[in-house]
């Protein structure tokens, strides 16, 4: 038993030992000349044999003896360092680490003796002189032996000299002892039960008035958050654990490829929950070997295409809003967009016609589908087809999330989202059947109280299934009592429902009651309810008793709710794609004869009431004092139609859209505010008619789309003269290829007194440019022919147009933020129709501009 | 969940020839008492939908959720009578402590090897596969009840 316990930790200390070898050795390469660390390699082999010869572990002694020989005559400068011998060295430290699995399984060395190795060593540290060698990154360990052979002398090494350093060991480890995680886990369950017990005491305690148990109470309060935080962060590591290995993983891929790389790690020291690190371990490396592989180019490519012959890859490391972010990336090839839809054409995951329509960020999503691989051949390290959908749902499994972002000829980021620990999470505590259940916060899309004579009315049927109509689209609703067969209440006047999201869709689930959400500690079920797919597990709650935690796709695709809606959104997916449509909030509204006008409500400040007598005349305007200001008022009735002008206000009080403009605000009055309506805007068609921009399907029926500027210059042009536009006559271009929401944005800018140039695509774009100063270029990211970059690959091509800021739109704030965790080139993105996001970024870049036309600071340069 | 499993199957592997037992209806049910954890009262339950019926529902056994299995759904016997609670009799299983929910605890005994047999081949399926052996006490038959086969709920099925 004595002996077992020795023969534990000797593997245990002894596998710590092998990984830092590895990137030691790996450092040694690139700092051949340091002694320190030269010293440490041989005190870490010099240990092993040592242990070995205790154990009696003969094949392993005579290896490391070998190896150790090898370096001390490299420690006292009889021989320099080569790859060869680095291989070499490498080979062995691989030979230990399957001798020491043979012991972990059997207590035995294995039959395995590793002569061929054993004899390589001999010869190498028998040699005469390695200063001859030739310093070939590509040879192989066995032409090492060749090599060392044909020096062939045999002068015998000395014997080794028991160094200090072997007795020396590192401050590190002095102040650090190991435990056991099963010690770790005890730890955290009794500190969860305590704070249970906290719980309950300080709820005892406020139903006492005893002033020393108050006191006692709250210093167990303080005591018992400290040790919790104190016990959960003993579970942390480093994320350099994993990435210990990597250096040693892309040297020898490097070396199988022929190619340079660089391994650069930033943030190594970010902690992680011990669990979250064993399931990020074998994605990580894939990543690496990934883009060794595929994205850094071989040096002579790298050349051609004026870059180092040396590729990077770059590993980062940090905290954001309680996530940890990894970010694996390359300065290689990129991905090539056009190949990836190609491959996926062949391999039948898209069809042609789609393809056209798939942004470039959906295409390159392409490669987490199942039995994708862009390698054109297959190697050994990867492009079997198996991989990126691997690491996609390893890392959704622990509820993180992977994006990919690549530019062409400029390489690729894979970027991983990663929650900080499994073992606590947020849940919502609902009620169903009388009976307490969590939903983890991270499914809960949004909150839904149904309320009226009957809350039940909102809730529609479609031959039999429950729908309800949710900003203007059908969600399909699934009932907790009778997905889990509890009885049902009474119906109620008031139904909550939480809209839940599982896998990329979504459903509501109405429930008896919503509590409040906490922190819970999530435990496993037992086995005997492994079949259970409804539930992802049970917690203890504040007052002792056991809640189950609600598994929301397991909940989804046992009431069927699931199935159903995975084709709903592939049909509304693929309906998006075929018209290129874009959804917004638009606010509806009745002027004169015009019965249903609409204007994007992000660019609407306020809707006000004012009465009748509160309208006073101004400069030949009508205006209402408002907010310690002059707001000139627009009937709008009278600008559409121009013969009723002037006719009496019948309505009373006046219904106002009020507009901002920075500091200035204008008032439309129109007759009737009808809804808000989020609309996909469907066919449209532009008008001719003064003061507006066109007419579109909200709704199922037409409505007018405002042409707000043109409105406001014909009725309050003086207005707008005097006050003067706070852009100073910039000029900005504007492209997008719909005219629809050009003249949308275009509006926008109007407003602000900026001259504005439209372009609908790449070459419009370019002859505004060549015809007109332009200080902003505003461009829509899906610009035809080929994407905003195309057009920003052009400007930057002509000095003229180098220094020119350019803000790039987006159609949604998932965009924007997947464009901002890339090198885009872009000064910034913004959504599309967020007015004042979009004027904000122009006044900056514009100003911008200007500084760095004093200094002579490249714009672009900004991000 | 802390122990060793090395540890938890050697303990699991022993036996000491001592029973703690227990009554469900008529029955006269006994466990190796290395295997028993602890004996408690009836404890509050939270029930879960859609298990199986064996499965009487969760306890907090201090932090640790433990599932409790009602025995006389186990071996199909009839219903408890109203108002009668049943005991929480944890044992200790390879999977961790589960808890089985008996009529009525009963004395911990020393059995003789020699009065053991095997259980009867006429034995109702849903108990012959989870009852290990008989002893022959002097007034009564002791049934030596196999913790990890009533645990695993596949058993007994397979009639």
């Amino acid at each position: 038993m004595q002996d077992q316990d020795v023969i534990r930790e000797f593997l245990v200390e002894s596998h710590e030992n092998l990984s830092r070898l590895d990137q030691e050795l790996v450092e040694l390469e690139k700092h051949p000349k340091d002694a320190e660390l030269l010293a440490s390699i041989f005190r870490t082999i010099h240990t092993i044999k040592g242990t070995c010869g205790f154990l009696a572990f003969s094949t392993l002694e005579r290896i490391t003896h070998q190896a150790e020989s090898l370096l001390s005559q490299l420690r006292d400068g009889r021989r320099e360092l080569c790859p060869s011998l680095v291989s070499l060295i490498l080979d062995t430290v691989d030979a230990t680490r399957k001798v020491l699995a043979s012991i972990e399984a059997s207590g035995e060395e294995g039959p395995d003796r590793f002569e061929e190795l054993t004899e390589r060593l001999q010869v190498a540290s028998q040699s005469r002189d390695g200063r001859e060698s030739r310093p070939d990154p590509g040879l192989t360990p066995g032409s090492a032996a060749e090599h060392a052979e044909s020096n062939g002398s045999s002068e015998h090494s000395e014997d080794k000299k028991r160094d200090d350093d072997a007795a020396k060991s590192s401050a590190v480890a002095d102040a650090n002892i190991r435990v056991g995680v099963g010690l770790l886990d005890k730890l955290m369950d009794l500190v969860g039960e305590l704070v249970l017990t906290r719980n309950q005491i300080l709820q005892f305690n406020t139903e006492r008035e005893d002033a020393a148990l108050n006191v006692t109470s709250q210093r167990l309060n303080l005591i018992t958050t400290e040790l919790q935080e104190g016990v959960m962060k003993t579970r942390m590591q480093p994320i350099g654990m994993v990435w210990n290995k990597l250096p040693r993983v892309v040297r020898d891929m490097a070396v199988a490829l022929g190619k340079q790389i660089r391994l650069e790690m930033d943030g190594a020291e970010t902690e992680l929950d011990r669990t979250i690190i064993e399931a990020i371990k074998d994605p990580l490396v894939h990543l690496v070997r990934n883009s060794c592989d595929h994205g850094v180019e071989s040096p002579e490519v790298r050349v051609r295409a004026g870059k180092p012959p040396q590729g990077r890859l770059n590993l980062r490391a940090y905290h954001e809003g309680g996530q940890v972010n990894i970010e694996i990336g390359d300065d290689g090839a990129g991905i090539d967009v056009a190949q990836v839809k190609q491959k996926a054409i062949e391999k039948g995951l898209l069809r042609p016609e789609q393809s056209d329509k798939l942004t470039d960020r959906e295409a390159l999503n392409l490669v987490f589908q199942p039995g994708f691989s862009t390698a054109k051949t297959v190697t050994n390290v990867s492009g079997r087809g198996v991989g990126m959908d691997v690491v996609k749902s390893n890392i959704e499994k622990i509820g993180g999330v992977v994006d990919v972002f690549s530019r062409p000829g400029e390489g690729t980021t894979v970027k991983l989202k990663i929650p900080l620990t499994l073992a606590i999470i947020p849940g919502l505590v609902i009620m169903s059947g009388g009976e307490r259940f969590v939903i983890p916060q991270v499914s809960l899309l949004e909150l839904i109280r149904l309320e009226g004579d009957s809350g039940e009315k909102h809730i529609e049927r479609v031959h039999g299934t429950p729908v309800y109509r949710r900003r203007g689209s059908l969600l399909p609703i699934a009932y907790l009592n009778q997905v889990l067969g509890l009885e049902s209440a009474e119906r109620a006047e008031v139904v909550s429902m939480v809209v839940l999201q599982a896998e990329d869709r979504q459903f509501g689930l109405v429930v008896d009651g919503i509590n409040d959400t906490q922190e819970i500690v999530v435990k496993p079920l037992g086995k005997q309810m492994k079949g259970l797919t409804v539930y992802a597990g049970a917690t203890i709650m504040g007052d002792g008793r056991v809640a189950l935690i609600l598994d929301v796709l397991g909940i989804g695709q046992r009431s069927g709710v699931l199935a159903e809606s995975r084709e709903q959104a592939r049909a509304a997916a693929e309906q998006k794609m075929q018209s290129g449509i874009e959804q917004q909030r638009l606010l509806l509204f009745r002027a004169g004869s015009f019965e249903r006008l609409a204007v994007p409500l992000s660019l609407v400040a306020r809707l006000e009431e004012f009465p009748q007598s509160s309208i006073e005349h101004a400069g030949g305007c009508q205006v209402v004092q408002y907010r310690n200001r002059i707001l000139p008022l627009i009937p709008l009735r009278a600008v559409l139609e121009s013969g009723a002008a002037d006719q009496d206000q019948t309505v009373d009080p006046v219904q106002v859209i009020v507009f901002n403009d920075g500091d200035r605000s204008v008032g439309v009055v129109v007759d009737q505010i009808l809804d808000v309506a989020e609309e996909t805007v469907t066919v449209r068609q532009k008008t001719g008619r003064k003061g507006l921009l066109g007419s579109a399907v909200v709704g199922k029926r037409v409505a007018d789309f405002l042409d707000l500027n043109q409105v406001i210059r014909t009725a309050a042009e003086d207005w707008f003269q005097s006050t003067g536009g706070s852009a100073n006559g910039k000029r900005i271009l504007v492209a997008e290829a719909s005219a629809f929401s050009r003249g949308l944005i275009r509006s926008g800018f109007d407003m602000a007194g900026y001259q504005v140039l439209e372009a609908a695509n790449l070459d419009e774009a370019i002859r505004g440019l060549e015809q007109h100063p332009v200080d902003v270029v505003v461009t829509a990211l899906d610009l035809p022919p080929s994407g905003s970059s195309a057009l920003l690959t052009a400007m930057r091509r002509r000095t003229e147009w180098q220094g020119i800021p350019i803000l790039a739109l987006a159609d949604s704030a998932e965009q924007v933020r997947a464009r901002a965790g890339q090198a885009a080139g872009f000064q910034d993105c913004q959504v599309k129709f967020d007015r004042e996001a979009m004027l904000g970024s122009v006044a900056r870049l514009a100003s911008t501009l200007a500084s760095s036309e004093a200094a002579p600071v490249c714009a672009g340069e900004e991000r | 969940m802390g122990t060793d499993t090395a540890t938890m199957k050697s303990v699991l592997a022993q036996t000491s020839g001592q029973f703690s037992t227990f009554f469900v209806a008529d029955l006269f049910f006994g466990v190796d008492v290395l295997r028993v954890q602890e004996v408690l009262r009836f404890q509050q339950m939270t029930r879960v939908p859609q298990a199986p019926d064996v499965i009487e529902g969760l306890i907090n056994l201090r932090g640790q959720i433990v599932t409790a299995i009602d025995m006389r759904r186990r071996l199909r016997l009839p219903p408890r009578a109203g108002g009668q609670t049943p005991m929480n009799m944890v044992v200790r299983t390879e999977d961790g402590a589960v808890s089985l929910l008996v009529d009525e605890i009963g004395d911990v005994l020393d059995v003789d090897a020699a009065t053991y047999e095997r259980p009867p081949e006429n034995l109702d399926p849903a108990a012959r596969d989870l009852i290990r052996g008989v002893y022959k006490l002097k007034d009564r038959l002791l049934l030596v009840l196999d913790a990890e086969r009533t645990v695993d709920l596949a058993a007994g099925r397979a009639v």
